[in-house]
């Protein structure tokens, strides 16, 4: 007897992975068209972090983005902060200090390190492999507590000033870096010997999430992404900004555009980053606002005194010790701050409450109407972040609030060419693809 | 001037409206019926070989004393060349619209999303010119400098 078998539904599937899948680090949605396990069709849906962050940027004062720009990659806010900063820089026409640059270059590469830890080890994580990622956030650790040293927190840092930085590297950073580089090494060591030639690792990433050069050059796709892909692509190196043409690194570039080219690429740039940050240290002057350090501390009460009789050239050099009557406090917070000019930096705490100088110079910066103006104009300055070319837009109207600032997100157009990378693909696929793309909600949706 | 504001000029004639390299950025404010022919030129001219659409956004001109009252605001950048340019498209209030420029960077949809999104400027010829970071009931365009910054938006609710 013949079976009387009934023809198979051949029909597709639609999916919803996302807002909230554990991969899709919680805030972007992917309506998929399913064909059995087969992506056939795919829709990207983001904007469920938006927070206005341009909006924002109109409404105060030059020095008031600089906390929101923490919150745009909360991997590597300290690459953030130095852009925006470079940005209005550029538009009010001015230069930074030699010591300067070189913090921000060396704070930038910890930075770098940091992010590309986090993604190759989420991407890890969320394909089995955890005791990668618990290695890894080991050595970002090491990496935060510097990142805590200098600026005072680890992720909401607000280090960067117009025209500097907030304040001077602190006493023993060098050492203390060197270890955290060498744990670094230690981990990648370790989590190079545990997956690079894994057999789980390297099926689920190799060939997957393929883009070509041309299409990755279509898309704006830039950073780590485009360099897999095999085009030389630096903004470091093709259009140096701060000190990086002093150093010798090299930026390392992939053949496949695959998953696995993305991964080798990272985990090469991490230690292209230490030798900066090892180079930086090396080379790193002396600054000529520094501190002249002949370590003496006094307290707050002794130098509004000297201030009283006149005596104030030499003070902003010193380091001063906060009266528990101003802050609550006695710790010293503020140590000094780089800048190229008076006009720009907002002064030390310490000296804003301690003596006269201090004062105006707080008020002439602060005060509506009394702010530093920069001319009309418009400026974009392309720095490169973790994921890719980070530019800042500002446009100015020439009061003392920006008129426009434009953040030009380096995952933006990755996320952009996300549905063609996973068509056809399967969807076990899509993470890994995802987890390379290293999606950063906070710059994605502002 | 900068060879990249003097091509622009020599082959665009009275469409560019304007040129400045203000910092160093070289800018050409051009007319919007010429931008995508502009683009194009910039894309395939060999000299200048700008391959990468890097951003794409507007400024609400409202409160700068300018005749229009949108500018968007295009970046450009060559990878072999090693060098950057700036297009603006000046657009009025009456008529907010320009041609995309989808056909020539796939890239660029996604950015005209977003100024569609936050400038309520039309991109003719986009093929799916939606909300991105709003949420389709969302009322007015939140960049608009007429926008009020603490405006606040009727609840919507899941729609069965």
């Amino acid at each position: 007897m013949a079976l009387d078998l009934k023809p198979t539904r051949s029909e597709t599937m639609f999916l919803n992975m996302g807002p909230s899948h554990p991969a899709m680090h919680g805030i972007v949605r992917i309506l998929l068209e399913l064909d059995g396990e087969t992506v056939v069709n795919s829709d990207v849906e983001i904007g469920f972090l938006h927070r206005a962050f341009e909006k924002m940027a109109e409404q105060g004062g030059y020095w008031q983005v600089v906390p929101y720009t923490d919150r745009l990659n909360y991997v590597s806010p300290l690459i953030n902060n130095f852009g925006y900063a470079s940005a209005v820089e550029k538009l009010f026409g001015i230069d930074i200090t030699e010591r300067t640059k070189y913090i921000r270059v060396i704070m930038s590469e910890i930075s770098r390190v940091a992010d590309h830890l986090t993604c190759v080890g989420a991407t890890a994580m969320e394909m089995g492999a955890f005791t990668v990622f618990l290695y890894m956030i080991k050595a970002r650790e090491y990496l935060y507590e510097l990142v805590e040293d200098v600026t005072g927190a680890r992720v909401t840092v607000s280090y960067a000033r117009v025209g500097g930085v907030k304040s001077d590297l602190p006493e023993g950073f060098k050492e203390k870096t060197l270890k955290a580089l060498k744990e670094t090494r230690k981990v990648l060591k370790e989590v190079n010997g545990l997956i690079t030639r894994n057999r789980i690792f390297v099926d689920r990433m190799k060939g997957i999430g393929v883009i070509s050069k041309e299409d990755a050059l279509a898309y704006g796709i830039t950073g780590p992404f485009l360099r897999s892909t095999g085009v030389d692509y630096d903004v470091r190196k093709d259009q140096s900004y701060y000190v990086y043409d002093r150093f010798d690194f090299d930026v390392p570039v992939g053949e496949k555009g695959d998953n696995y080219d993305r991964y080798l690429l990272r985990m090469e740039e991490m230690e292209q980053s230490m030798r900066i940050i090892e180079q930086g240290l090396e080379q790193i002057p002396a600054g000529e606002i520094n501190v002249d350090m002949d370590g003496r501390v006094i307290p707050a009460a002794e130098m509004v005194d000297e201030a009283k009789m006149g005596h104030t050239s030499g003070l902003v050099q010193l380091e001063v010790e906060a009266d528990p009557t101003l802050e609550g406090t006695s710790e010293r917070f503020y140590g000094n701050i780089h800048a190229c000019s008076k006009k720009l930096a907002v002064p030390p705490k310490e000296d804003t409450y301690g003596n006269i100088e201090g004062l105006m110079n707080h008020f002439k910066i602060v005060m509506d109407g009394h702010g530093v103006k920069p001319p009309k104009g418009e400026a974009y300055f392309p720095v490169e972040g973790a994921n890719g070319e980070l530019g800042f837009y500002v446009v100015s109207d020439g009061t003392g609030t920006p008129y426009r600032v434009r953040v030009r997100p380096p995952c933006f157009t990755i996320m952009s060419a996300l549905s063609k990378m996973i068509q056809g693909g399967t969807l076990a696929d899509i993470i890994p693809t995802f987890g390379s793309v290293n999606m950063i909600g906070g710059e994605l949706d502002r | 001037m900068p060879i990249v504001l003097e091509k622009i000029k020599e082959k665009f004639g009275a469409a560019v409206l304007d040129t400045h390299s203000f910092r160093g950025d070289d800018t050409a404010l051009i007319s919007r019926d010429k931008i995508v022919e502009a683009a194009k030129f910039l894309k395939e001219d060999p000299e200048l070989d700008f391959n990468v659409l890097i951003d794409l956004t507007a400024v609400d001109c409202l409160n700068l004393d300018r005749p229009h009252r949108f500018e968007v605001v295009y970046h450009f950048y060559s990878i072999a060349k090693k060098h950057r340019a700036r297009l603006k498209v000046p657009l009025t209030e009456e008529d907010p619209s320009v041609d995309t420029l989808t056909g020539l960077w796939p890239g660029a949809n996604w950015f005209e999303r977003e100024v569609w999104d936050m400038f309520g400027v039309k991109f003719n010829g986009h093929p799916n010119l939606q909300r991105i970071l709003m949420y389709d009931e969302f009322q007015g365009h939140a960049l608009r400098k007429d926008y009020p910054v603490r405006k606040r938006q009727p609840l919507v609710g899941p729609q069965n």
